[in-house]
């Protein structure tokens, strides 16, 4: 990622929550994955950033 | 003065009406319409000014009025960085940037579009001193045909065999013509893309098109293109679905991926064919001995 590209936020389903250390921002639980998905529209919207999905129940959020 | 009036006319009609002819205000949005228009118009009667006065100018002995040809040529510059700027300032409010490569190639063209018109005024009262008003409009004529020669550089097409491309995901990555793309985090986008999405494989067509196209300022003037003329739906903060270009590095094709207005692949391809290649982009390693060796 370039300098000025971060993760802003991590959002992972409860039983994907080990895989995650948690650095600066900020990590939002989630139920399930269509609460993770909705959860991943609303935080892609309020941040101006694009969610990506890392195939094991964690999703980032990365302003580009 | 009469002597020289028919000289001064004809040189100022004809580098007028040849900026004229090489202005065109398509779908780039440049110039901007009417003002844009305006600057450039009035700046094509100044070079044509100064290149029909230099003729009478010399012929009257006065040789140093020819050295405000070399006072045009300052001004011209400064007026290429003026545009640049502009553009520059204006590009941060694009969704989908034009990318500075092609900035400098526009403004490049606007400057040297000037000179045309400057040389055509002088071409044009040069003839007309000599031979009258016929000899000066036959070279007027001339020099419009060739300035539009001139005018036209190559385009992706000339370079590049442009494809349709199927969209596919392996998992939360975009893959067109098995390139990946980008990662869609959301399963909603990615059910839009799939349905609503275009892809285009762009393969070079020799040694010289793949470095071209290797250039990132010639993608991003690809993108600008294709956005400009199918739509985008994008949005200003928002990030779900940009326009993105990805380069195969084995074999050097590029594959184009866009979410248009207007779901038209043929249209799609066509904008990119038509897509200038830029001054700065175009590369030739096959016009060096190493570059050759290495070809085969």
């Amino acid at each position: 990622m370039a300098k000025d590209e971060e993760i802003l936020a991590i959002i992972v389903t409860s039983d994907a929550a080990s895989r995650v250390r948690v650095g600066s921002g900020p990590l939002f639980l989630t139920a399930d994955e269509p609460e993770r998905q909705r959860l991943g529209q609303l935080l892609s919207n309020i941040l101006d950033a694009m969610v990506h999905d890392l195939e094991n129940g964690v999703s980032v959020l990365v302003r580009h | 003065m009469e002597r020289y009036a028919l000289t001064l006319l004809v040189g100022i009609a004809t580098g007028t009406l040849a900026r004229l002819f090489m202005l065109r205000s398509d779908y780039r949005q440049y110039p901007g319409y009417p003002h844009g228009f305006v600057t450039h118009i009035s700046l094509g009667f100044i070079a044509a000014f100064l290149g029909a006065i230099a003729i009478p100018a010399v012929a009257a002995g006065e040789y140093t009025a020819a050295t405000f040809l070399a006072l045009a040529a300052q001004q011209f510059g400064n007026i290429r960085d003026m545009e640049r700027k502009s553009l520059a300032a204006l590009e941060k409010r694009e969704l989908v940037p034009r990318g500075l490569d092609y900035i400098e190639g526009i403004a490049r063209a606007f400057e040297s579009r000037n000179y045309l018109a400057m040389a055509s005024s002088l071409a044009a009262s040069l003839a007309t001193y000599y031979q009258g008003l016929y000899g000066g409009v036959a070279a007027g004529v001339v020099m419009v045909i060739l300035n539009h020669f001139l005018k036209r550089g190559q385009v992706v097409a000339q370079i590049a065999e442009v494809q349709p491309a199927p969209l596919e995901f392996r998992g939360p990555i975009l893959q067109v013509a098995g390139i990946a793309m980008m990662n869609i985090g959301l399963t909603a986008d990615r059910e839009k893309i799939l349905a609503e999405g275009l892809g285009a494989l762009l393969k070079p067509r020799d040694d010289n098109a793949r470095a071209t196209l290797h250039d990132v300022g010639q993608r991003q003037a690809i993108l600008h293109t294709a956005a400009a003329l199918v739509g985008v739906k994008v949005d200003e903060g928002e990030e779900k679905y940009p326009p993105r270009a990805r380069k195969d590095v084995d074999s050097g094709a590029i594959a184009v991926f866009i979410l248009p207005n207007e779901p038209d692949m043929q249209c799609f391809m066509e904008a990119i064919k038509q897509t200038p290649v830029l001054e700065s982009s175009r590369r030739h390693p096959l016009a060096t001995s190493v570059g050759r060796k290495a070809a085969d």
